[in-house]
């Protein structure tokens, strides 16, 4: 007997449960902006390269057009709708809104979901291509505007606001460096715990 | 795409009892390859097996020394693990350098090594390929194939392997770990990818219905002074055009140990066996790394417009060791 090809499934999203019937087909960006009508998440290449899509998955950036809705089920998911507090801007949105981090916007929430993570990511001490030495002895590299341009290159915008974006990553990165300043709107462990399991539980 | 069922399995003895049940099921990991892939019809599962809850997310060192890698550790957990950046710092710089952040992060280790050329005839399915399709062809031969194999390549198939992590592993002779229900097995990265030959359709030896469940580094000094170096058309997010994995160990001047690996030249990691021979025992000097990659590259067969890649991996080739030469003096 041929396998059921469409699921009913529970995506917990921005701390939200949504509860959905979808075929195995659909990918998570699909069931984002067609089904939820979360249509923050854009849709660009549709095959992974240019990071439109970016949304996080247990507080790690991921592509959502190549991740599949059913997959998803048991992970927490973050999009850009779940970034801010309530009517104040993440100090990330906050850098790229003042520096022109953009110009049509058709990237920027992908754009800003990277980031987020990017400046995690740094602070818990990943290395980068841009790394000189990657050994842990060599301690964690600053966060220059090389880095910083090499850890956002799965972000393409076609309008070219590239300066602006590595200005924008960088002062929110100063600033979540700071004593007490947090860079991190969701509700999931982030790159500081590698391997570390999702609770799957939304924190209030 | 085609329909397909979908099981998420929560062992490794149950994924393999649902694969052996189902010749149209294929495994799904982080699905940044066979996602792709399915959305232009390239693959048509007809059932997925999701492996993202099995048991296999761990990176340990053992009593022996090796490190053993688990096949669903993502490329990011492999390339931010202190011990894979102190012991083996090519592999982590290989990792970095291959896809996107976001990829990185979805990307599993199993799944990267099964990961499927990016020749432009086998991403279409209205072209022939004889990886994909059998005796239908290889229009790349006379076709577009700036970055195809210079070496081992065959009339039937030119495409190059895409991972930049088999490269490095191909260096420090890693060993594929794999469970049948038959019973467990494993393959060193050697014997791993199957010559082309007259089936490039066949990739690796894994037996039908394996399961890959990690991978086994064994202890490798020499891997401590080691560089990965990729070229590519642009600076980031780009697959090689040529790259290089590289380990050395020089005392007095004189090489004791070497590791050379290319990428991006051949259907497989190409571990440079004949030019680490040519090195061994002699002199650490920029004569003698010309040398060594002129005994490796002298096997290469060059189509038209890839023979760039000659005079790219010999000069990878010397400059890699020589700042290798340069770390091992200070």
């Amino acid at each position: 007997m041929a396998p059921p090809t469409s699921s009913a499934i529970t995506l917990n999203i921005n701390g939200e449960k949504h509860t959905l019937p979808v075929d195995h087909r659909t990918t998570l960006l699909d069931a984002l902006r067609e089904q939820l009508d979360l249509t923050g998440t854009k849709k660009g290449c549709d095959q992974g390269q240019c990071g439109a899509c970016t949304v996080l998955l247990d507080g790690r950036r991921a592509v959502s057009c190549l991740q599949l809705a059913v997959a998803a089920e048991g992970r927490v998911i973050t999009t850009i709708e779940g970034v801010a507090d309530g009517e104040r801007l993440h100090p990330v949105q906050q850098a790229f809104l003042d520096l022109d981090g953009y110009q049509c916007g058709y990237c920027t929430p992908g754009q800003i979901c990277s980031a987020l993570a990017v400046i995690e990511e740094h602070a818990a001490g990943w290395p980068s291509a841009a790394t000189a030495d990657v050994r842990p002895e060599a301690g964690v590299p600053e966060l220059s505007a090389e880095e910083i341009r090499e850890r956002m290159s799965g972000n393409l915008c076609r309008c070219g606001a590239y300066v602006s974006i590595v200005q924008a990553v960088a002062r929110a990165a100063e600033e979540a460096a700071q004593p007490g300043a947090s860079s991190r709107p969701w509700q999931a462990d982030g790159p500081g715990e590698p391997g570390a399991p999702a609770d799957g539980e939304a924190v209030a | 795409m085609r329909e397909f069922g979908y099981r998420r399995a929560d062992d490794v003895q149950g994924a393999v009892a649902l694969l052996a049940a189902d010749p149209g099921a294929r495994l799904l990991g982080g699905g940044t390859n066979l996602v792709d892939l399915m959305k232009t019809g390239v693959e048509r599962p007809a059932l997925l097996i999701d492996v993202q809850d099995l048991p296999l997310d761990r990176i340990e060192v053992t009593a022996d020394g090796a490190l053993h890698i688990g096949a669903t550790v993502t490329n990011s957990d492999l390339a931010a693990d202190p011990e894979v950046r102190r012991r083996y710092p090519a592999l982590a710089q290989a990792v970095l350098s291959g896809a996107s952040g976001q990829l990185r992060n979805m990307a599993t280790v199993g799944g990267n090594l099964l990961q499927r050329t990016r020749c432009g005839y086998f991403t279409d399915p209205a072209a022939p390929c004889n990886k994909r399709d059998p005796g239908s062809g290889c229009p790349a031969i006379g076709g577009e194939h700036h970055n195809h194999a210079i070496l081992g390549a065959s009339a039937h198939c030119v495409a190059v392997h895409p991972s930049d992590m088999a490269v490095a592993l191909a260096a420090f002779d890693a060993v594929v770990t794999y469970e049948t229900s038959d019973g467990p097995g494993e393959l060193p990265l050697a014997e791993f990818y199957l010559p082309v030959g007259r089936t490039p359709h066949r990739e690796t030896a894994l037996p039908s219905g394996a399961l890959i469940t990690g991978l086994r580094l064994p202890p490798a000094p020499v891997a401590a002074v080691s560089r990965y170096r990729k070229v590519r058309e642009r600076a980031s997010f780009a697959f090689a055009i040529g790259s290089l994995a590289a380990a050395l160990d020089v005392r007095d001047g004189t090489v004791q140990e070497v590791r050379l690996a290319f990428g991006a030249v051949a259907s497989r990691p190409w571990r440079a066996r004949a030019a680490e021979r040519a090195l061994i025992g002699g002199p650490a000097s920029a004569e003698a790394f010309a040398a060594a990659a002129d005994a490796e590259l002298a096997a290469a067969e060059v189509l038209p417009h890839n023979g760039y890649k000659v005079a790219l991996l010999r000069n990878l080739v010397v400059a890699v060791l020589t700042e290798l030469t340069e770390e091992a003096a200070r």
